[in-house]
């Protein structure tokens, strides 16, 4: 059952993200990018990650895609036109996207991977607080800085001058 | 599901679709949902290898930084895109070539 589910949401994650890239109206893509991200926490669960699959599902579902589609409703004259464009050179990006993508697949199956399971924790909130409050403060704090320079250089930017 | 090679598989395919979005997206707002994408694959790279390195979790604490940046590029890279649509009237990012108007 759990196996299903597995690839379930993994063929959930795949087709939506080849939605994202080559469907042609810019909101569907937006909303098919939702679904990835959903698919990728799902993810995240599988693999005893709860407090990333929360943060997913908080800054990129509730954060990020609402602002994509902020932008796109911003950036297009939505009562004139459609929210599409069409894309260039498919084939040469197809080209490169697959023979990457091959390569990757090469290497991986190739690699004899270091593989130990552990034992499977209970919650990793507490782990990651321990941590980040101890081993890693001080990118926590160069990260806190940079979401403030983020967010004063963004307002700075969108603001309409007179 | 319990094995390495799956998420990475999945990671892998997911980079090269971001990969394909990247080059061929004419549409700034595109191409960021094509990153996001790029990011998303790194992210489940790191939590699967934290996963499978014997449930270490400084992989977890890379992939809270790579989405807080993500969150951070995400917000810039918009205000970028919005003031080039009030400038050039147009966000497709080969006609948006000249840095003024």
């Amino acid at each position: 059952m759990a196996d299903i589910l597995f690839w379930f949401i993994a063929l959930v994650t795949i087709v939506s993200a080849m939605t994202v890239v080559l469907n042609n109206q810019l909101l569907y893509s937006a909303i098919a990018l939702l679904f990835t991200l959903f698919g990728v926490a799902g993810l995240y669960i599988y693999l005893w990650a709860d407090f990333i699959a929360g943060v997913q599902l908080l800054v990129y579902i509730g954060g990020i895609n609402v602002l994509i589609i902020f932008g796109i409703m911003l950036t297009n004259r939505i009562s004139s036109v459609r929210l599409s464009q069409t894309n260039i050179q498919q084939g040469v990006g197809g080209v490169v996207g697959f023979w990457i993508f091959l390569m990757l697949a090469m290497v991986i199956n190739k690699t004899q991977w270091y593989e130990s399971t552990g034992a499977e924790p209970s919650s990793t909130v507490y782990e990651v607080g321990t941590l980040l409050m101890t081993k890693y403060i001080l990118p926590f704090e160069a990260a806190s800085i940079l979401l403030l320079g983020a967010l004063i250089g963004a307002a700075i930017l969108s603001r309409q001058e007179n | 599901m319990d094995q390495l090679n799956n998420y990475l598989f999945i990671a892998a395919a997911l980079f090269s679709i971001g990969l394909f979005g990247v080059i061929t997206r004419r549409n700034g707002i595109a191409v960021l949902m094509g990153v996001e994408l790029i990011l998303n694959s790194a992210n489940l790279n790191f939590v699967a290898f934290s996963r499978f390195g014997g449930m270490n979790l400084d992989g977890h604490i890379f992939a809270l930084i790579v989405i807080v940046l993500a969150a951070a590029e995400a917000a810039v890279a918009l205000a970028i895109v919005i003031n080039i649509y009030n400038n050039l009237n147009t966000i497709n990012i080969d006609e948006a070539s000249s840095m003024r108007e």
